[in-house]
């Protein structure tokens, strides 16, 4: 991969002897395991019943009406389930055992505001606020040093890759550079700054790893997916990242704002996928959200928050091909509180066994570090590793 | 940080080059709640609420009769005009915001204003929003942050940027008259969304874990279906009240409620007063502000004798926002030096600007330059509003974007002493290494983006 971009400059021009201890080159050794892992958070409470479709259930279009006409029009994940025609990309690398979904899934967390919700899907506590740092942070700890390099994709680093460390964040922007001359002054500025110090030392070295890219943000989905890839590929590329999709609160108007989203969705998966090129099939990539959607529509073409919802895992490492569920039904007495649909899968079980798999670790220890408090055991088998 | 150092950063917005110290910072802040200035003439300037609902209005009914002509794009053709007016008109609003925090004479009240636009935040996420989020601010927030919690909370929350945020606007009672015609003619059926109750409940009054059940927000939001903006389609006949909200009693749920254990007669738009006067002044909601104000003025941690100090004062005054203002300074907690706060985005680029004198504000730069260093004004991603600590703000690509902006504003500045310059901003305050990086700098411009990338200018 070459480093030969913009901020090369920065290191090889001028006076920049106390830059040159901050090069990645140096920085990054070879890293100790190629696997690689993408974490898709969709913020808002995504609706498992529209992106993967129980079309099967005699109840489900009695509850969803011409919603339910229109999932018919997917294609078929298997005799019961469809999946959104909007998700095209994913529906290829199902059909190529490479994508699953894990339906009726739900994190521990039985209320409904968001904000607690996401909170618990990225700290992996048991309770909101009950624990400070990130659990993809506590995964970087669980890997081999070297070869963790962990990267949100986003301005600023968010709960999940929080934690003692290191971790990073990058985005694009239409700002243009600091000189080199400032930068090399900035080093010495932060230097007896331990916080603004090592933010510095690693924007430098994640600038460097996104080469010098046209893009001015994160709006292009398709872009968005192939800058992703960009940053996991390679020895020196990210092997954590997490990747924020957003729209999923559809308390009105749903079919339109789903749709939108499941389609930019699957526009950066399948963007990310093919740029990724052969590493991909060392990857693992999991979409999830922080809780489902009222089984019924609400009163203004929408839905509410709900409990249970549809995940998905996607890569190369993936036993695929398939809908993991223990299915509830959609009777009302099926239904959580009478109103959404019943979690049945622990969420922390899925993540903790598929990454435990993925990256070779005792999926004991992984559920423990990675989500503790919890009763559930991690689920395997998910993987073909 | 000394005392003049904090009251003008940690309560203010950072100084600007023609600032003297106050010989009494404690009390310097304090007089700001007596000085402010509800209506500053950039903000008089702007359209108001009741503007920005006619030209929502005006948008939605073109884009019906652009769907109704079956254009293939409706959001474009006809109506595309009208959204760059709208996109224009909303990065004024912005930048007379900025321009109100760069020459304000009464910073602390300013971030109070902030704040409070913040805890009931309107986002700009949701498209429809962009004309009356400024007003929301403008007409809801800044007359109220001086009086009764109370007020300000019916004031924020009734507003027609916020019915129209959270689908209150929407939201029909089953059993309303609008729902039982719709079943006659059996049109599809109107009923219930409960995103507006709950986010009151969670977010502007009791917060989580403050005693209320899913029961008592599907209640509650039963009670304030009828909340609308008129002229909307549904609600075109519906009742102007003072603040511009509107009440449709047709879209009204009928009859008695009960919320977390009190029962409420049928009284309309009463009802649901009721409801608000409740949380308003609810123990739990004592807690909740009493915890957001001590974190966001002295530390990520809220230190719990301040929290609880607070809401001493929020109870005993039943909620009188300059009796939690007072006790807010008179707290030691908030003039200690140990945990500085980490700045936000916004806040940095207020004291830079502040600090380099800047006295006017290109709106569509200063839309920009707050999307690029990562807070959109008006524009958080959930109805929770903006993070207040700095784990989520201290990140290296966001620290970067600070320092090209740093640079970008000292070229935009031109020359000056930005060693004098520092002294002035940061008296008994400045950082060895921050006086010797400009002392070494090898040009005026350079000296000045160091000492807006300094360390003394992330925190507060």
């Amino acid at each position: 991969m070459t480093m030969l971009d913009r901020r090369s400059l920065l290191i090889t021009g001028g006076a920049a002897g106390a830059l040159f201890a901050l090069s990645p080159a140096i920085a990054f050794a070879r890293a100790a395991t190629e696997r690689r892992l993408l974490f898709v958070l969709q913020r808002g409470a995504a609706d498992g019943l529209a992106t993967l479709a129980p079309v099967g259930d005699p109840d489900f279009e009695r509850l969803r009406g011409p919603w339910a006409e229109q999932a018919l029009t997917g294609a078929r994940a298997d005799s019961f389930f469809t999946i959104h025609p909007n998700l095209s990309a994913v529906t290829g690398l199902y059909a190529s055992g490479e994508a699953a979904f894990v339906h009726a899934t739900a994190s521990s967390y039985r209320e409904r505001s968001h904000f607690d919700a996401q909170n618990l899907i990225e700290s992996g506590g048991a309770k909101p606020y009950a624990v400070r740092d990130g659990w993809l942070n506590r995964l970087v700890g669980m890997l081999p040093p070297d070869g963790s390099r962990a990267l949100a994709l986003a301005p600023a680093i968010p709960l999940a890759l929080q934690g003692a460390n290191r971790t990073s964040s990058y985005a694009p922007s239409n700002l243009p550079e600091a000189s080199a001359e400032l930068s090399e002054r900035v080093s010495a500025l932060y230097s007896s700054d331990p916080l603004l110090s090592s933010l510095w030392e690693e924007a430098l070295r994640t600038r460097e790893m996104a080469g010098d890219t046209q893009m001015r943000n994160l709006r292009n989905a398709q872009q968005t997916g192939q800058l992703a890839a960009s940053l996991m590929n390679g020895a020196e590329g990210a092997r954590i990242m997490m990747v924020e999709s957003n729209g999923w609160d559809s308390h009105a108007g749903q079919p339109n704002q789903i749709g939108g989203a499941l389609e930019r969705l699957d526009a950066f998966l399948g963007a990310f996928r093919t740029a990724l090129g052969e590493s991909w099939q060392d990857t693992l990539v999991v979409v999830a959200t922080e809780f489902g959607r009222t089984a019924k529509p609400n009163g203004t073409n929408g839905t509410d928050h709900g409990t249970a919802g549809a995940a998905m895992l996607m890569g190369g490492t993936v036993a695929g091909g398939r809908v993991i569920a223990d299915w509830p039904g959609l009777k009302q007495n099926d239904l959580y509180e009478a109103r959404d649909l019943m979690p049945t899968l622990a969420l922390e079980a899925v993540l903790a066994g598929a990454i435990a798999e993925h990256f070779s670790l005792d999926p004991a220890r992984a559920m423990v570090t990675l989500f503790p408090g919890r009763s559930a055991t991690a689920k395997t088998g998910l993987l073909r590793t | 940080m000394t005392a003049v150092t904090i009251a003008w950063n940690r309560f203010g917005l950072g100084a600007r080059p023609t600032d003297r110290p106050p010989a009494d910072p404690a009390r310097w802040v304090m007089s700001q709640l007596e000085r402010f200035d509800v209506r500053p003439a950039a903000i008089a300037a702007r359209p108001t609420t009741a503007e920005g609902v006619a030209e929502l209005t005006e948008f939605l009914t073109m884009r019906r009769q652009a769907r109704q002509m079956q254009s293939v794009d409706p959001m474009d053709k006809p109506s595309a005009t009208a959204r760059r007016d709208i996109q224009q008109s909303l990065m004024d609003d912005m930048a007379a915001r900025g321009l109100v925090a760069i020459q304000s004479d009464t910073p602390f009240a300013e971030r109070l204003v902030h704040f409070w636009a913040n805890h009931f935040a309107v986002s700009v996420a949701k498209r429809q929003t962009s004309g009356l989020v400024g007003p929301h601010e403008f007409e809801a927030i800044r007359p109220h942050i001086m009086g009764s919690f109370r007020d300000l909370l019916q004031a924020a929350v009734l507003h027609p940027a916020m019915l129209t945020y959270l689908d209150q606007a929407q939201s029909t009672g089953p059993n309303s008259p609008l729902a039982q015609r719709a079943a006659r003619r059996q049109a599809r059926e109107a009923g219930i969304n409960e995103n507006l109750a709950r986010e009151i409940m969670e977010l502007h009054t009791l917060g989580v874990g403050g005693g209320y059940s899913q029961a008592d927000v599907t209640e509650f939001a039963r009670a304030m279906t009828g909340w609308t903006v008129a002229g909307l389609p549904r609600a075109r006949q519906a009742t102007l009240l003072p603040n511009s909200a509107a009440w449709a009693g047709y879209q009204h749920e009928p009859g008695a409620k009960t919320v977390m254990g009190r029962r409420y007669n049928e009284e309309g738009a009463k009802q649901s007063l009721a409801m608000l006067d409740h949380f308003a002044t609810h123990p739990s909601t004592a807690r909740h502000i009493a915890t957001k104000l001590a974190r966001h003025f002295a530390s990520d941690d809220p230190p719990p004798a301040m929290v609880a100090r607070l809401e001493r004062a929020f109870l005993e005054s039943n909620g009188d926002l300059p009796t939690v203002y007072r006790a807010l300074v008179a707290s030691p907690e908030a003039w200690s030096n140990d945990a500085p706060k980490f700045r936000t985005p916004w806040d940095w680029s207020i004291a830079a600007l502040r600090a380099v004198g800047m006295e006017q504000i290109p709106s569509r730069n200063f839309a920009g330059m707050l999307r690029e260093l990562g807070q959109v004004c008006w524009g958080p991603a959930a109805p929770k509003g903006y993070d207040d600590i700095a784990a989520s703000w201290a990140a290296p690509d966001a620290l970067i974007r600070r320092v090209e902006v740093a640079e970008r504003l000292a070229r935009q500045a031109g020359p000056r002493d930005a060693m004098a310059l520092a002294q002035a901003l940061f008296p008994d305050a400045l950082n060895d290494g921050t006086a010797a990086a400009i002392r070494r700098a090898e040009s005026g411009t350079q000296a000045l983006a160091l000492l807006l990338a300094s360390p003394e200018m992330m925190r507060r």
